[in-house]
């Protein structure tokens, strides 16, 4: 399959993404933002994470606007799959690609560390490789990951099962890092093709470094 | 002519750097705080004489860039 790691200024995760997909037999290649078009024949977009424009005004912001962020809207508007990984998720939420605004987390820190996350949905092509229920051990690295989204549009995310990560303990107790809404750590667009999380599953690849259970996150969009 | 724009998480949206802030003010014994709010000033150098011209384009700034409606609210000032 040919995947588009998309590349912003201050992006800096583009080469962990390429090298979980390498792994995973796949052809990557990096698409830097002035690319007006993403190429053709193409099976998946992943926005890496990092900080796009070093995260001036608000994370994602200016991102908005570079010329290959409209290709991407376009594909994803046509049903293309895209998936954005930390700032990805965070460009996707200001492109208006996925519902919501990120704020500072609560505790105001970066947090970096391994963290719990519970599988809500796996009816949907990038967790359908693990069960609802199911409990992964993933890092997180992020200042501004607290997920906001009003009352009325949270419970169209229920209604139509767009919940697809929360933060939990080992146990899948509820575990807000933080401050989220419903401890969210991951969501999905109603058509079920554009995926954000905050969590870095390319990260999660060996078990040797720590956990692979980004594999089987990484793999059901490719499967 | 200068504007000057105000940008704030909207009121009802927690604002963790405010809460912040205000824990600090209480250690420093400022005890008579309800609340602190912390925002952004953008300061623009406009090249317009048309003060109605001018809000116009603000107000699409600040739709389009300069504040993220899902969560802020933006107030604009024209300083001549």
């Amino acid at each position: 399959m040919k995947i588009a790691v998309i590349l912003y200024p201050g992006t800096n995760c583009e080469y962990d993404s390429k090298y979980a997909y390498e792994m995973l037999n796949q052809n990557v290649e990096l698409i830097w933002h002035k690319e007006t078009k993403l190429p053709q024949n193409l099976d998946l977009v992943v926005i890496a994470g990092g900080f796009s424009y070093g995260d001036a005004l608000r994370s994602g912001a200016i991102a908005k606007f570079s010329p290959i962020t409209k290709a991407i809207v376009e594909y994803a508007n046509s049903g293309g799959k895209v998936l954005g990984i930390c700032n990805g998720f965070q460009i996707l939420l200001e492109a208006n690609l996925l519902p919501g605004a990120m704020k500072h987390n609560k505790n105001v820190h970066f947090i970096s560390k391994y963290h719990h996350l519970k599988v809500e949905n796996s009816e949907n092509d990038f967790l359908k490789e693990l069960k609802k229920g199911d409990i992964v051990n993933i890092p997180i690295s992020h200042g501004e990951g607290n997920y906001y989204i009003d009352s009325d549009a949270l419970d169209e995310l229920y209604d139509n099962n767009q919940i697809l990560l929360t933060y939990c303990d080992e146990n899948g107790k509820i575990l807000n890092p933080n401050g989220s809404v419903d401890s969210i750590a991951g969501i999905c667009n109603k058509n079920r093709n554009v995926f954000g999380l905050m969590p870095h599953p390319e990260r999660a690849m060996e078990k040797l470094l720590g956990s692979d259970d980004g594999i089987k996150m990484l793999q059901g969009l490719i499967s | 002519m200068k504007a000057i724009v105000n940008v704030g998480l909207k009121e009802g949206v927690l604002d963790p750097a405010g809460k912040a802030v205000h824990h600090a003010l209480l250690a420093l014994r400022f005890s008579n705080i309800n609340g602190v709010r912390i925002g952004k000033q953008i300061v623009i150098d406009l090249d317009e004489n048309d003060e109605k011209k001018a809000k116009e384009d603000l107000e699409k700034m600040c739709e389009e860039l300069l504040a993220n409606t899902v969560i802020e609210d933006y107030n604009i000032e024209i300083v001549k």
